[in-house]
């Protein structure tokens, strides 16, 4: 199996080891790139998700502005934008935004409305506001249908992020296509396999960070029912 | 990039066929998937949804399928496949839409309550008469919602393909990038944009006139 013996060339070449582009500091770029885009959608997506779920209006514009933004060509834009406003951080930045604010924004109005209404009319029934409710009762009912929106744009994105490579930034991307252009294998299915290890990482975090954020109550009623809630 | 305005309309006007030829190409590219990955599903589900035992592990695999990098996907399969194949890119796709379409083909026949397939049962219906008269049918809002969010990725996500040499409109991005010429780039946006609107577009009608009785489930992703 000659797998084995392309992966070892990748992993102990010298050149992996240390400088720039030894493997710690090509993830380390990657998933600061991914972190940065993924922080910078929830910034966008949450706070709308929340106003948007909890009164109710705007759905439809929501439905229309998400279905567009997956149309969007990730190649395309950074290509664009790197032409537009050269080689920066924020030619790969905006295409990886708007990749990940879709399904962050869509989590977090569903997570919202999925309050039960009873709960609702009960929290402003002993008084609390309308902010209250939104902060007290909403968004931790709506925490963990959020936390698998972010899962799912953390994983798009992380994947998505080695397009950066082929307009010259950083990140595992440059294995692939380096590896490509210089049509040395090893490096490419290193590069890749590496993409594929963060982005399985990626989703036992958040595996990990939804079952810890399911409030007290919730959890022992699911642990009670048979688990079939998707939470994607 | 000094003084080149974003679109060049001559360029656009002198490529139409051009243009047209690569249209087409990623359509087929990116849509066949989607209808190969249809045919798999629905009978997949059926079996789900008699076996959940079978659902939980093929979930959980699908789940990590579409979490694999499209690009890595592309060059692990190029020693098979070949470079700048149309399967190199299409197989991968395929997946992606499966990963999508299961999911909501077995929510689609979960969504038959009991009772109304115990009525069914009752009427004399068989299991097959059953299956083609009531569940299917009950399943096509959830179909067609899944199918609208994986056709419109896979238009998207092929454009990727172009960096393994075959990515329909995605050429247009490399092409225009190796030149610092935008007018390619911004006509693959837009075309890429306008076949996903179009396919979801026809998607919805389709479901107008395969279920018009259906209130719009919204697909989870």
């Amino acid at each position: 199996m000659n797998w084995i013996n392309w992966l070892n060339t990748f992993f102990t070449a010298p050149a992996r080891q240390s400088g720039p582009d030894a493997i710690t500091h090509r993830v380390t770029e990657h998933l600061a790139l991914s972190g940065e885009a993924l922080f910078y959608a929830a910034l966008l997506a949450v706070p709308l998700g929340l106003l948007i779920g909890y009164t109710g209006r705007g759905a439809v514009a929501v439905t229309a502005l998400t279905g567009v933004a997956r149309a969007l060509p990730t190649l395309g834009l950074v290509t664009l934008a790197v032409l537009v406003g050269g080689v920066t951080d924020t030619a790969i930045l905006l295409p990886l935004v708007a990749l990940a604010a879709p399904p962050v924004l869509v989590a977090t109005v569903e997570g919202v409305r999925g309050t039960d209404p009873d709960l609702r009319d009960a929290a402003l029934g002993i008084g609390l506001t309308n902010r209250q409710v939104l902060w007290q009762v909403c968004l931790p009912n709506a925490l963990p249908t959020i936390l698998s929106g972010l899962r799912t744009a953390a994983v798009q994105v992380i994947a998505t992020a080695t397009v950066a490579a082929y307009v010259g930034l950083g990140g595992l991307g440059r294995y692939v296509i380096d590896g490509l252009a210089t049509r040395d294998f090893p490096a490419t299915l290193g590069g890749a396999l590496l993409v594929v290890l963060l982005a399985v990482a990626t989703q036992l975090l958040f595996a990990g960070l939804i079952r810890y954020a399911l409030p007290r109550g919730v959890r022992a009623q699911r642990a009670a029912g048979a688990e079939t809630a998707r939470s994607s | 990039m000094d003084g080149e305005p974003l679109v060049r309309w001559y360029w656009i006007g002198d490529h139409l066929a051009y243009l047209r030829d690569l249209t087409l190409d990623h359509a087929v590219i990116a849509l066949v998937p989607v209808l190969i990955a249809l045919l798999i599903a629905v009978p997949l589900g059926l079996a789900c949804a008699r076996f959940p035992r079978l659902y939980q592990p093929l979930s959980a695999v699908f789940n990590v399928v579409y979490a694999l990098p499209s690009l890595a996907v592309f060059v692990v399969l190029i020693p098979y496949t070949g470079l700048a194949t149309r399967a190199t890119v299409m197989v991968p796709l395929t997946f992606y839409a499966l990963a999508v379409l299961l999911p909501t083909t077995v929510d689609g026949l979960r969504s038959v309550p009991d009772s109304v397939r115990q009525a069914a049962t009752a009427m004399g219906y068989g299991p097959w008469h059953r299956l083609s008269a009531v569940e299917l049918p009950a399943a096509v809002p959830y179909l067609v919602s899944g199918l609208r969010v994986a056709a419109v990725s896979s238009i998207s996500l092929a454009a990727v393909g172009a960096l393994i040499g075959r990515g329909g409109l995605g050429y247009l991005f490399i092409d225009g990038f190796q030149r610092t010429f935008p007018t390619p780039i911004v006509a693959g946006i837009v075309l890429v944009a306008a076949l996903a609107l179009v396919t979801d577009l026809l998607l919805i009608l389709a479901r107008r006139l395969l279920a018009p009785w259906a209130v719009r489930p919204e697909a989870a992703r």
